[in-house]
């Protein structure tokens, strides 16, 4: 009997307390930039698409949620042909991003994705790709890899010597 | 046996072997760079260090290369020992110093040994902070990627190419910290073997060029164990798809067949599978219908009498078998010409009911002696050709073993071996590429070659039929190349169909004979034109012309060509009114050709990728393909459709097989030289632990959003009615029977290396055997009956010129002729003469020569050389504009008109 009438008590002095629900949609939440949301693509600071096609997100996605095809462009350069997302599967994990190399794909604070028909949650590389670097600008992977890429030829990367010349034994 | 102590433990182990092999068979895992099963050791990479001690008291113990280390019985070494493995990170530390942030872009990345290496040694962070070495890339040609920053300097590149494979262009420039592995320019590759650097290299330096324009990691891949279409040694491949394309071909181990290689026809040729012309849909007179309205007009059409069925030399048994029962025994041709047809006859007669056993692949490595005939290995049948290439170091390694150089020492055994080669003999049409290492050569016209052949078998055995009117200087020849062969322990005799002479090959056959009396240790190898030439003749089955003359003389109107492109086997005219002369022209095949675009029903069959089957090499041995992919609803493998078809027809025989076993138990009870095939692999209700084998790596990755763009519901996978294997992830992940093996895999070892682990002993055979059935078995005890009929020597005709076919590893098979990469290899048509005859025509180099075959005329521009015999042409066999179906042949020079009178007056003159 004491304890039911204490529990109705301490309900009762909730209606003090700050609230903790907020009134959405009309209301918007704020959500730390760590928050892992809706994934994208990001692009390089020379706005080139990041992704290199390296397979390495799909092959951590545990729900194998990820498919992409990867393709080269005339200088070698690398980027994937086609890029799928299903978020029916999706379990917002980050491994995806934790496994990038390029920092190319982000999980960001945005998870207003509901949708009536499912078939509308399967992204494609259109869906996924946006105009920025992200959460970490500055960075382009085909400055610190070996490949040579339109505008960075061999030995033009950071920390690389210039191109060794096979020919020094000769006379 | 010996007893060796690693940290400790005891193990049983063989003697003479080294300490690194010893270990990776006994399952540690030790890394390695330099050391290749196949190549031996060098020590030059540094990465196997182990401990060696000198008793169980001594406590200190010193570093040493396990790789250059024989084993020792009572020897006591650690591998986990703290100073061993500290050497090794710091090893793997200094071969990644230089070495790029790549990975992610690297196709190695996933099965790259350098990673495997890098991982296990432990080395996971880098640490050095300076600048990196680079290096510009080579084009290499069509076939290899080339990106050299990746290098660590391991030889292995290098001591392939050249050493193993006898390359020439591929070299290591400049020194110290600058050494380059490249040509001396850019350029194609010309080595046949080019493709296995993507193999023997452990990093993405040399990289498959086909796979990069579909790029997919080896974890994505589904896979299964297929077998090489491409030639009669039926080389053991992996064939990996994704997205419904077939995307490369890698090495399936093979201990007896082909080892650790492939040639780059078998591995680069596979693109034909995936071309857009692929016969995709079942066409009725230039309409598309679907499955069930074909299988019901064909049930109709083909009740009727009249219909006959062509086989196909590149058909699976299966295939070949179902034709045959739906059509019936009588109607049954064999899709080759009359020509193919005798000669693999007489190769399965004569290696089954003949007293000499034919060897292996890996037998032949072995072989101390070898004389060839007739063959250009190194373009019919290209692994059989690295195989001889080995064998000529047999005879002067045995000096090293003298010495106590064991064999696995390979600079040691080079540094005693220098340039000695042992005997090897060749007798050809033209140049070869293997002539660089023969004792003699003789190039000849395949009658010369057969008589060359046919003396050496009677210097043997004086009861083998003689040779009249033989030069001197052919009898030394023939009485050095007796006494070699009789010199040597192992001695192997090859021949083949590539030059199209059956006396070429009976000589053959005449010479093992006569050895065999001597020696039971030899060795006779044909080699065959087509993947399953062997398959089909030990089949049995009319004769092509045969078929010709049933639809000519009205007693058939339609015919069913399966897989077949009756213009390779026929000649021209004869194809021509053959089609013209039939009703009904039913085409079963998966690409198309000059047959199937005049075909009135074209069905599209499965090719080796979407297909079970069964093919026999040119040793006789029966081995079994599976399917990598269902392609789609319609396409699937010839015998299915000929059993859906027969089951509609109401065929009680056929309607009895269900599936792959049902159809292959049928050929084992049938067909008598066929017995036992149906035990090749295990049957589809196997399981291991319950669970079926995966086509797919555990790490397969999509698999819920691959087809998401038509459906987000992902569709149930197919299930396999016809193996053990599954198209899914899911299955047992432990070692498959050796028959089964849809990619090499083990635990930290991603790379193609870790086939070490599904060895008996590593180099040797794979666990529970090699696969593979060998059906042709000697018996020793049968009476020699020698061949008689030897021909006469060949005499050059005035204004004729007898025209002979040179094989080309691209371009001569015709799958492979239709892969991307294979294409820009092909030689453009051409016409070789020799230079007195060129002379005499007034002709020079690239002007084009006119001919006539059998009132047709053609014209190809010339090639001059002194390599091949007077009165003598060749042309590329199976290149476009050329009438190899027709060959070899007489040509005349002069014009039609003038025949007649010609040949007249050469009777003529004879008879006076
Ligand atoms: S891990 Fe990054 S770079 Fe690699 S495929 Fe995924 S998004 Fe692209
Ligand atoms: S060779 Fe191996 S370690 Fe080097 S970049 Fe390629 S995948 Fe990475
Ligand atoms: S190219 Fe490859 S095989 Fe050759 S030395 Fe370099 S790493 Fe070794
Ligand atoms: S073409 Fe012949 S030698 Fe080459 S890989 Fe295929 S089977 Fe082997
Ligand atoms: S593998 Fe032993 S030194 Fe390279």
């Amino acid at each position: 009997m004491i304890s039911i009438i204490r529990t109705m008590w301490l309900t009762f002095l909730h209606m003090f307390h700050k609230r903790a629900t907020i009134q959405y949609p009309e209301e918007k939440i704020k959500l730390p930039a760590r928050w892992r949301g809706r994934i994208v693509l990001t692009r390089d600071p020379d706005m080139g698409e990041r992704c290199v096609g390296c397979y390495l997100c799909a092959a951590a996605c545990p729900v194998d949620c990820i498919s992409l095809q990867a393709t080269e462009d005339e200088h070698g350069r690398r980027y994937p042909e086609f890029f799928r997302i299903n978020f029916s599967r999706c379990i917002f994990c980050g491994y995806c991003e934790e496994a990038c190399p390029t920092y190319a794909i982000q999980l960001i604070p945005d998870f207003e994705m509901g949708e009536y028909n499912r078939q509308n949650l399967v992204y494609e590389k259109q869906d996924l790709l946006i105009n920025s670097e992200g959460k970490y600008p500055g960075y382009n992977y085909y400055n610190v890899a070996g490949l040579a890429v339109k505008g960075k030829d061999k030995g033009e990367g950071a920390n690389e010597l210039a191109p060794v010349d096979v020919h020094s034994l000769l006379p | 046996m010996a007893i060796l102590y690693i940290d400790n433990k005891p193990y049983e182990i063989p003697t003479g072997k080294n300490l690194l092999e010893t270990c990776l068979t006994l399952g540690f895992d030790v890394p390695y760079f330099c050391w290749h099963p196949a190549m031996g050791s060098v020590g030059a990479c540094r990465q196997c260090a182990v401990k060696v001690y000198k008793d169980e008291n001594d406590t200190k113990g010193r570093l040493i290369m396990s790789c250059m280390e024989p084993v020792a019985n009572n020897q006591r070494i650690s591998i986990s020992d703290p100073d061993a493995k500290e050497f090794r990170e710091q090893v793997v530390g200094w071969l990644m110093t230089n070495h790029p942030h790549d990975c992610a872009v690297c196709d190695e990345g996933g099965s790259c040994h350098l990673q495997d290496m890098t991982v296990m040694t432990g080395h996971n962070y880098r640490k050095f902070k300076y600048k990196k070495r680079t290096y510009t890339n080579q084009y290499l040609g069509p076939f290899l990627n080339h990106e050299m920053n990746r290098c660590i300097q391991c030889y292995r590149c290098v001591r392939f190419y050249k050493d193993y494979a006898g390359g020439k262009d591929l070299d290591v420039f400049a020194s110290k910290n600058n050494v380059y592995f490249g040509r001396a320019e850019d350029g194609v590759l010309e080595s046949e073997f080019s493709g296995n650097l993507a193999e023997v290299c452990p990093t993405g330096v040399f990289t498959d060029k086909t796979l990069k324009q579909h790029y997919t990691r080896k974890w994505d891949l589904t896979m299964a164990p297929s077998v090489c279409q491409h030639c009669s040694i039926g080389c053991n491949t992996i064939a990996g798809e994704r997205y419904g394309s077939l995307r490369m071909i890698a090495n399936r181990y093979h201990g007896e067949v082909n080892g650790y290689f492939l040639c780059d026809r078998g591995r680069f040729g596979y693109e034909f599978v995936n071309a857009k012309d692929r016969i995709r849909k079942p066409m009725m007179r230039h309409q598309e219908v679907d499955h069930t309205t074909i299988i019901h007009e064909l049930s109709i059409l083909l009740k009727q009498p009249g219909v006959i069925g062509i086989g196909s030399p590149r058909a699976s048994l299966q295939s070949n078998f179902a034709l045959k029962a739906l059509v019936g025994e009588h109607n049954f041709y064999h899709g080759v010409s009359d020509n193919e047809h005798d000669l693999a006859e007489l190769a399965v007669k004569i290696l089954n009911e003949g007293p000499v056993r034919t060897p292996s692949t890996k037998e032949v490595e072995t072989a101390d002696a070898v004389f060839i005939l007739g063959e250009d290995l190194t373009n019919t049948a290209p692994i059989l050709a690295l195989a001889v290439r080995q064998s000529v170091k047999q005879e002067p390694s045995a000096q090293a073993v003298q010495v106590n150089i064991p064999l696995w020492n390979d600079a040691a055994v080079r540094g005693i071996v220098q340039d000695r080669k042992g005997p090897l003999y060749i007798a050809s049409i033209h140049a070869t590429k293997l002539d660089e290492l023969a004792a003699a050569t003789y190039r000849a016209t395949p009658d010369d070659i057969a008589r060359l052949g046919f003396a050496v078998a009677h210097i043997l055995d004086e009861s083998s039929p003689v040779v009249e009117n033989l030069t001197d200087d052919q009898y030394q020849l023939a009485e050095q190349i007796a006494r070699a062969l009789l010199a040597a322990k192992e001695p192997v005799i090859i021949s083949g169909a590539g030059c199209e002479s059956d006396a070429v090959m009976k000589a053959a056959a005449n010479i093992s004979w006569a050895l065999q009396k001597r020696n039971e240790q030899t060795g006779l190898v044909y080699t065959m034109l087509e993947c399953n030439s062997m398959g089909l003749a030990m089949m049995g089955g009319h004769r092509l012309q045969a078929a010709f003359n049933a639809v000519m003389n009205g007693h058939a109107h339609t015919v069913i060509v399966m897989e077949n492109d009756l213009y390779r086997h026929g000649n021209k005219s004869d194809v021509d009114a053959f089609l013209a002369a039939c009703k009904n022209i039913i085409v079963l095949d998966h690409s198309m050709h000059a047959t199937s675009s005049k075909a009135h029903i074209i069905i599209p069959a499965g090719t080796f990728a979407e297909s079970d089957g069964t093919l026999v090499n040119n040793e006789g041995r029966a081995q079994r393909f599976f399917q990598v992919y269902e392609a789609n609803e319609v396409i699937s493998e010839s015998w299915r459709w000929l059993l859906n078809i027969g089951a509609a027809m109401g065929n009680m025989r056929i309607n009895a097989w269900k599936n792959f076993e049902d159809i292959t138990q049928a050929i084992a009870n049938e067909e008598p030289l066929l017995r036992g095939i149906d035990t090749i692999t295990p049957s589809p209700q196997f399981r291991l632990a319950g669970q079926r084998i995966p086509r797919e790596p555990h790490r397969y990755s999509g698999r819920t959003s691959m087809n998401a763009k038509d459906n987000v519901s992902e569709p149930k996978p197919p299930e396999d009615a016809d193996s053990p294997l599954s198209y899914t992830m899911e299955g047992y992940r432990g070692a498959p029977p050796s028959s089964m093996i849809p990619f090499f895999w083990s635990p930290g070892w991603n790379s193609v290396q870790s086939v070490n682990k599904y060895q008996e002993t590593v180099g040797g055979p794979l666990r529970g055997g090699d696969p593979g059935l060998r059906l042709l078995e000697p018996d020793a005890t049968k009476p020699v009956l020698y061949f008689h009929g030897i021909p006469e020597a060949f005499k050059p005709l005035e204004d004729h010129i007898w025209i002979l076919p040179l094989h080309h590893i691209f371009g001569s098979e015709e799958l492979s002729a239709k892969s991307p990469s294979v294409e820009k290899r092909i030689p453009s048509p051409y016409i070789l003469i020799h230079a007195e005859d060129a002379a005499n025509l007034a002709l020079h180099e690239n002007e084009p020569l006119t001919f006539y075959i059998r009132h047709h005329t053609y014209s190809l521009p010339v090639k001059i050389t002194t390599a091949i015999p007077h009165g003598v042409a060749a042309v590329p066999y199976g290149i476009k504009a050329i009438p190899c179906s027709e060959l070899p042949e007489w040509a005349t020079l002069k014009d039609e008109s003038q025949i007649n009178v010609y040949t007249h007056a050469r009777v003529n003159v004879k008879q006076t």
